[in-house]
């Protein structure tokens, strides 16, 4: 008899993408009951919204002034206050989710399963490692209690709509922490869809150049409407921000379509690109190990073949 | 102030690992092995803090076999004072060490830990923060900047919406990114002269752990492979293929 929570990422005003698909992760259990639990101040439009998701039987909603910004310090000993009735608890694995849930499993002393990439029993969990080189199959022994596990996003389709369950309310149990104290969120907040549910994503890598040059990328994106990403070198040199990074190190997504250009496909890159559906990949190096796993590559100089390809379409 | 860093050894990540025949692991025999890049930034970010003269003390800290001493020596001859290895053949899982370090930090009483944010060989990405909880004390994750101001500390973080900044009050466990800083290369006279800088052995069953419960590991396969490789002629084609597939 299992009763799984899953903890609600959102922005204050909408639910994350990636607590739908942590959802499905959860439905995949098997369990009874399968509740979301949504932290924030007044987060009214996230719990509707997670009421709302298909196979939810129950929100619950923990709001306070300073759950505005959600800091792990200040959630961790909340849910701890909650974690009694679950069997389960799993939060997407997101920056929120692998900030937060293991200070949860610090606090109750048990260990955690990171990046579930498949559900095959209540106790039974598969997930990548080194770069996503291997698959472990992690066994939870039964008296390890209750099981936390962050939910990788791009193994997972998002649950559909269609649920109406009951939201109810729960006063914060745990006094705040004062020793970390939230400043400041600085994002690009840039146009265009979001790279980790983006269904169309083209990535520049090191070839650009400069941000300047970064443009025909953007460019490119903009006709086919699809999300940018880089790799990490090209964010290190600056020519895009961080979050737009794919990788082991950045964002993992599964998007219908990745265009790679410029970018030479190094382990730690595919490792962010595996679960996409087709790959294209723009590169002047025939040798280059992206088209060992393009399923359609162009061998060629990407300044000619981008305005080209755009042209086209 | 005295900062701790943890040190792993993990396979070196330019090695592409591949699994065991028989399902039983990942082949280590005769792969290159590292200290985890992301705490040799961890390592290189407190040798600043003390280059700077905001720390006077580097202690550096693994759990691991005996050819941790490696690793360790590495540490000490990028510029850090002492090292400490807890001793074991047995694979750590995150809650054991970060049970293993709490227990440093009980001996050693550091203001500040830095550690890599994730481990690239089980890629869990737990035990900072498992630490900072069972020390009860704050934590910043995925650091890309860090400025101390005497009693606490600015952190700039990576996250999926960009970067974040958070104060914490010290002493407080710090896991750092990839762009915090980019750590120097060793020279030869520090390698020699790090053979005579303290390293001090002990032994797991010295640590007095509790009953952890680790998971069973229950079997390892390779990834499912792409069926990728496909070459087409020039955009017209690759305009045609996507079409064909619905993409456009
Ligand atoms: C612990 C760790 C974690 C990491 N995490 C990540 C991560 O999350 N994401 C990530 O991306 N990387 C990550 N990396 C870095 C990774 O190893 C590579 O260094 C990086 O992906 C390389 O980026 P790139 O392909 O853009 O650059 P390069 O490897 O330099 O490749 C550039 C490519 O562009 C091609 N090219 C050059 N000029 C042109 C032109 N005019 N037209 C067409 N093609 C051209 C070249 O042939 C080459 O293949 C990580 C590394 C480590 C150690
Ligand atoms: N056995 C270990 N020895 C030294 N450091 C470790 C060990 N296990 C974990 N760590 C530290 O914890 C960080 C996160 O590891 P992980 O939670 O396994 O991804 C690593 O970057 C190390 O700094």
């Amino acid at each position: 008899m299992s009763k799984v929570l899953v903890i609600a990422e959102h922005n204050g005003t909408d639910l994350s993408p990636a607590t739908a698909k942590t959802l499905t992760g959860a439905l995949a259990v098997g369990a009874e009951a399968v509740e979301v639990l949504v932290f924030g101040h007044d987060p009214q439009g996230p719990a509707q919204q997670a009421a709302e998701l298909s196979g939810v039987t129950g929100v619950k909603v923990i709001s306070a002034p300073h759950f505005a910004n959600p800091l792990a310090a200040q959630l961790a000993p909340e849910m701890v206050a909650v974690a009694s009735g679950y069997t389960h608890i799993f939060a997407p694995s997101t920056t929120f989710g692998r900030d937060l849930l293991p200070r949860v499993a610090g606090l109750l002393r048990v260990n955690q399963i990171s990046d579930v990439m498949e559900v095959l029993s209540d106790r039974s969990f598969k997930r990548p490692i080194y770069a996503g080189n291997a698959i472990v199959t992690v066994n939870v022994p039964a008296s390890s209690k209750p099981i936390l596990a962050t939910i990788r996003t791009a193994s997972f389709a998002a649950t559909g709509v269609g649920g109406s369950a009951a939201i109810e309310s729960i006063e914060p149990q745990a006094s705040a922490p004062t020793h970390t104290r939230y400043l400041k969120t600085e994002g690009s907040g840039g146009e265009g869809p979001d790279l980790s549910s983006a269904s169309v994503v083209v990535s520049g890598g090191r070839a650009l150049g400069s941000a300047e040059n970064f443009e025909i990328v953007h460019s490119l994106a903009k006709k086919l409407g699809a999300a940018v990403g880089a790799s990490r070198a090209a964010v290190d040199a600056g020519y895009v921000p961080n979050e737009l990074q794919v990788g082991q190190t950045g964002k993992i997504i599964a998007p219908d379509l990745y265009i790679a250009v410029g970018i030479s496909g190094a382990i730690q890159h595919l490792t962010g690109i595996k679960d996409a559906g087709t790959i294209v990949a723009i590169n002047k190096d025939a040798e280059a190990p992206i088209f060992e796993v393009a399923d359609f590559g162009l061998v060629g100089d990407l300044f000619e073949l981008l305005p080209e390809l755009e042209r086209a379409l | 102030m005295k900062i701790l860093v943890t040190l792993k050894r993990v396979v070196d990540y330019n090695v592409r690992v591949r699994v065991k025949n028989d399902g039983s692991g990942v082949e280590t025999d005769g792969v290159k092995m590292s200290i985890n890049p992301f705490d040799e930034i961890a390592l290189e970010e407190a040798i600043r803090i003390k280059e700077r003269g905001e720390a006077n003390e580097i202690v550096v800290a693994s759990i691991g076999p005996d050819a941790c001493q490696q690793q360790l020596r590495t540490g000490l001859a990028m510029g850090a004072d002492r090292a400490i290895l807890v001793e074991t053949d047995a694979l750590i899982q995150p809650l054991s060490a970060a049970e293993v370090f709490l227990k440093i930090i009980e001996q050693e009483q550091p203001d500040l830990v830095l550690m890599g944010k994730q481990a690239i060989d089980d890629d869990c990405s737990q035990t900072g923060q498992m630490l900072a909880a069972m020390w009860d004390r704050p934590q910043a994750t995925f650091a890309s900047e860090i400025v101390l101001n005497g009693q606490s500390a600015q952190v700039t973080r990576e996250v999926d919406a960009g970067l974040e900044t958070i104060e914490v009050d010290l002493p407080a466990v710090i896991t750092v990114d990839l762009r915090l800083n980019e750590p120097r290369f060793v020279k030869l006279p520090e390698i020699m002269k790090a053979k005579k800088k303290p390293l001090d052995v002990k032994p797991l069953s010295d640590m007095g752990l509790g009953a952890e419960e680790d998971f069973e590991m229950a079997g390892y396969e390779a990834p499912a492979k792409r069926a990728g490789g496909q070459k087409v002629e020039d955009v017209a084609a690759l305009v045609n293929a996507l079409k064909q597939r619905g993409l456009l």
